[in-house]
């Protein structure tokens, strides 16, 4: 490939502030393995493809009612070889939970078993379609049944509705059960109180609903504050949103009298399950009164991030909401056979609020969490609970004589450490400790998340990583908050060994490039 | 337990590093009442990866894999070949096992990824700017139902009888509880749409016609007069495809003047996968729509050396920063899926995917055709891609369908599953063909479609 190098490299020497950096510069970009990638529009032919086709016939027969396409559209195409060369190069940019820790918290980076994607690949999954005849699809529905029956087990709820999407798609779903649950009582209510602590997720779901969004404060201690959200109940409180364990990374350990009192008042409580790898087979959210709380499968089951996504997020039910669950549903017959509730099935629906995709859910990321979980099994997960739960007290005890850490007296956490940069001097920021952990070969940990905390720096190391993977990064995050203490100027242009140095967002957003123009 | 590397040599050490006589001290918050000493009732322990597969194996073996018999369902999901190399790519662990890229610096692999799938998507749909995936195309389709009312401050939003049924129902279903009034139809069942019909329901508080392009009975139509009449009231024209290869041999959305074009991408890369992980895509023709759109972005700029790479960008439209004002409550996109999509929009480039069309559309005609010779079938449509609907002259399709699977063909969707109570369209076959049919699997649907029709009363 004879591209064009419109990457803007500079052929000059590039050395470091704090020393040596690389030597000299090479006459293509490239250091070595660290290989610079045009873009696809830079390399790509629209005469070229890398699949073999018959050649388009123009007297073929056609039925397309005059709308056939006259002008090109745009797109290029590579070989197969040329194809695999350029993702092969773009994914060496990446980091991933392949390569090395990646602590972020309420991100939840585990190890991704390498049988779940062997069994979502076995064409009895992979290759069925979403409207096949029902006796056709049997496995499939027993899947989805099973993974249900699971996650209500491990959240002692009665119900759970599988098509939600994502997690977030997943607070909506729990958010419009609850407003279809008022509405068929007749009992109109128009505030869902969220702590500020909140995933941003919250409020915004709320919202989506038509709810009005109150925030309720958080205690010195990093939970929520009870007095004030008890305070504020009342009969137009339809719902609140609570995380828990919460985003300070802490047990809500008055979550039974909360929901005590929101019940009390005619509200419901809604739990934001992001965190439930932190509790999974250790405490059953059912038993504190919660009446919907959503699971990320990717966070607690291991299904892969891939980038930003696909996620997926069932919801559990309680009584009181189950009738109103979105459709489709799985049910099973007499015979031990399964089949779909969906809208032909109009006498069983139910009080269903309707219908939130178009088909049953993420079924991929089902046989994905339903293999994590079989092979650990009820043991398993307990220990998977305990586990992430040691390795986040480990590091947040080995870390607080260096690095504030503001809830650090309010008992152990539970799956994160929570750190803020208040000691820093000289101007540097959680920023400059990010950037400089990238250096160190690490993929930062979450910043500037929970806003409660200035400059916060949000640990999770999960169950996946080792005692000695963990005593190495805490080798590293003590290095780099060492150098930030002191004052270590160098550390405001870290990130120098990542295939980009510190990219200026604000001119991306200033003059918004968004496709390729050439 | 094969997946947890600490030893409890390694426990009992971080427990005294920590100050923890045993485990259950840090779980101390935990209230009593909640907490679960022995292992959950109910449930297996631990079990082998042999063990695990077989028994995903035994279920994976009780459905009827699609390219194992003539196949024909279509209605929002396609089976089309991919090729080996996308699946190669995706497993890549440092695309599969990465994170959202919200530390540029070592994410530039995905955001480049992203910058080219939103320029091949805006391509495609003949829009300015294509956002960085949704979860699927019918919640796209809603997505675009909320940003025309934002848009236009209006709350009615006028559907195609024609749209998917299923879209039609999360977008009513969104609406219900957001109070906008959503006008909807049943589908005309005519050879051409009844686009007239459609235009006569914009009223000057129309925030947004959304029309199926190819519809949901397989038929296309120039939606030009659609756009115009749409504009004409201060209305936007959202278009929803759901079979993307279509976009390779007809006009694009864009260049008939929609507004808004969303759609399933799940056609090119992702497979068919019981109905998901999908693709929900999106696209503006305007630019200056930009900061309205939902979901995520990825923009061009420079590093501190002047290099060229890519971030994330308009955050302040979004949920983790606007809160409850954010423009969707959506946190995610479908990374690995658009990942997929654009590895093999790739592969096939412009050659490709108009060649991929031409044959969609050639084993289309054929079949078509070969269809309406068997007695009793009449072909709906007049123009169509790769699907078109079957009269089947008052015999019930349901049944027909079970009938076919007996049979061992998959023949396609009856419009009495989408549509239930419609007696209209309980006699409607909706037929999908691609490169993936044989000239073969046409006559063997052909032969059992018209026993089956025979044997039906």
């Amino acid at each position: 490939m004879n591209a064009p190098n419109k990457s803007g490299w500079k052929p000059e020497m590039q050395v470091a502030e704090d020393g040596f950096l690389g030597g000299p510069a090479t006459t293509t970009g490239n250091r070595a393995l660290m290989l610079e990638e045009p873009l696809l529009f830079e390399i790509g032919r629209a005469d070229v493809t890398g699949v073999d086709l018959p050649p388009v016939d123009p007297a073929a027969a056609s039925r397309l009612g005059g709308l056939a396409r006259s002008e090109a559209i745009g797109l290029v195409g590579l070989t197969e070889p040329e194809t695999v060369r350029h993702y092969t190069r773009l994914s060496r940019q990446n980091y991933g939970i392949d390569l090395g820790f990646f602590p972020l918290g309420s991100c939840t980076m585990k190890h991704n078993p390498r049988l779940n994607e062997k069994m979502a690949r076995l064409p009895g999954f992979a290759d069925i379609h979403p409207l096949a005849p029902q006796n056709a699809v049997q496995g499939a529905l027993e899947v989805i049944s099973q993974l249900g029956e699971w996650l209500c087990k491990l959240t002692g709820m009665p119900a759970v509705a599988m098509s939600p999407k994502a997690g977030a798609h997943g607070e909506l779903c729990g958010i419009l059960a609850i407003r279809a649950a008022h509405e068929a009582r007749g009992d109109a209510r128009e505030v869902v109180l969220v702590p500020e602590s909140a995933h941003g997720t919250n409020p915004a779901t709320a919202a989506f609903a038509n709810y009005r969004v109150e925030d309720i404060p958080a205690t010195p201690e990093g939970r929520v504050d009870v007095a004030a959200l008890k305070a504020r109940l009342g009969p137009d409180v339809a719902a609140v949103m609570i995380t828990n364990p919460n985003t300070c990374g802490l047990f809500e350990k008055d979550f039974r009298e909360i929901a005590d009192a929101v019940h009390a008042a005619g509200g419901y409580v809604y739990c934001d399950g992001a965190n439930f790898n932190a509790i999974v087979g250790k405490v059953r959210p059912g038993d504190l009164g919660v009446d919907a709380m959503h699971i990320n499968l990717h966070k607690t089951f291991s299904t892969p991030h891939g980038g930003g996504g696909p996620g997926s997020g069932p919801v559990v039910l309680s009584e009181a909401l189950a009738p109103f669950a979105p459709l489709p549903f799985v049910r099973k017959d007499d015979a031990g056979g399964f089949y779909l509730v969906e809208e032909e099935n109009r006498e069983e629906r139910g009080p269903s609020f309707g219908r939130m995709t178009a088909f049953h859910g993420q079924m991929g990321m089902f046989t994905r969490a339903l293999t994590y979980i079989l092979s650990h099994g009820a043991d398993g997960l307990k220990q998977v609970a305990e586990d992430a739960v040691l390795n986040a007290n480990y590091i947040l005890r080995s870390m607080e004589d260096i690095l504030h850490a503001p809830f650090g007296a309010s008992g152990p956490c539970m799956h994160e450490a929570l750190f803020g940069d208040k000691d820093f001097t000289n101007g540097l920021s959680t920023l400059d400790v990010a950037k400089g952990l990238i250096d160190e070969g690490y993929h930062p940990m979450t910043v500037y998340f929970p806003l409660v905390v200035h400059g916060a720096m949000l640990v999770e190391p999960t169950e996946t990583e080792s005692k000695a993977a963990i005593d190495q990064f805490i080798t590293a995050f003590r290095g780099v908050v060492t150098r930030a203490l002191a004052g270590d100027e160098a550390l405001k242009a870290a990130p120098y060994y990542s295939p980009r140095r510190r990219l200026d967002e604000t001119a991306a957003a200033r003059k918004p490039k968004l496709a390729y123009e050439g | 337990m094969r997946y947890l590397p600490l030893t409890d040599t390694d426990r009992q050490a971080m427990l005294a590093t920590i100050g923890a006589s045993n485990i259950d001290d840090l779980f101390v918050d935990v209230p009593e009442v909640a907490r679960l000493d022995g292992p959950i009732h109910g449930l297996p322990m631990h079990a082998s990866e042999m063990a695990v597969e077989r028994h995903m194996k035994a279920l994976a073996a009780k459905n009827l894999v699609a390219g194992e018999v003539p196949f024909f369902l279509g209605a929002g999901a396609y089976r089309h070949h991919v090729p080996a190399s996308v699946d190669t790519i995706i497993q890549r662990g440092e695309f599969l096992t990465a994170y959202t890229p919200y530390q540029p610096e070592i994410a530039q692999g995905t955001l480049q990824v992203l910058f080219e799938f939103q320029t091949q998507v805006a391509r495609l749909y003949g829009c300015a700017v294509a956002n960085a995936s949704l979860y699927d195309g019918s919640t796209a389709c809603w997505e675009a139902v909320a940003m025309a009312t934002r848009v236009t401050r209006r709350k009615r939003a006028v559907l195609s009888g024609a749209l998917h049924p299923h879209y039609a129902q999360v977008v009513k279903t969104m609406a219900h509880f957001t109070g906008d009034t959503i006008a909807d139809a049943l589908p005309a069942i005519t050879a051409e749409p009844d686009l007239d019909g459609l235009i006569a329901r914009i009223d000057a508080d129309t925030a947004c016609v959304v029309v199926q392009y190819p519809d949901i009975l397989g038929r296309i139509s120039d939606l030009t007069p659609v756009a115009e009449a749409a504009h004409a009231k201060g209305a936007l024209l959202v278009v929803v495809n759901t079979e993307p290869v279509a976009l390779g041999a007809i006009k694009s959305p864009g260049e008939m003047g929609a507004d808004i074009v969303v759609g399933e991408g799940q056609s090119l890369g992702v497979g068919l996968q019981f109905g998901g992980p999908y693709l929900g895509l999106f696209a503006v023709r305007d630019p200056k729509h930009v900061r309205q759109m939902p979901g995520r972005l990825c923009g061009e700029t420079t590093d501190a050396e002047g290099k060229r790479g890519f971030v994330l960008t308009l955050s302040t439209r979004e949920q983790h920063i606007r809160r409850e004002k954010a423009t969707s409550n959506i946190c995610t996109n479908s990374g690995l899926c658009a990942l997929a999509f654009s590895v093999h929009m790739t592969l096939l480039g412009e050659r490709g995917l108009r060649e991929l069309a031409a044959e969609n559309h050639r084993l289309a005609c054929l079949a078509a055709d070969r269809l309406a010779k068997v007695p009793g079938v009449e072909v709906l449509n007049t123009a169509f891609f790769n699907e078109f609907t079957l009269m089947l002259g008052g015999k019930p399709a349901r049944q027909i369908v079970r009938d076919l699977a007996d049979r061992g063909v998959l023949g396609g969707v009856s419009l009495g599953r989408l549509y239930p109570g419609v007696e209209a369209l309980e006699h409607a076959l909706l037929v999908a063909v691609t490169e993936t049919t044989t000239e073969d699997d046409i006559e063997r649907l052909a032969c059992e479609l018209e026993a089956s029709i025979k044997e039906t009363v």
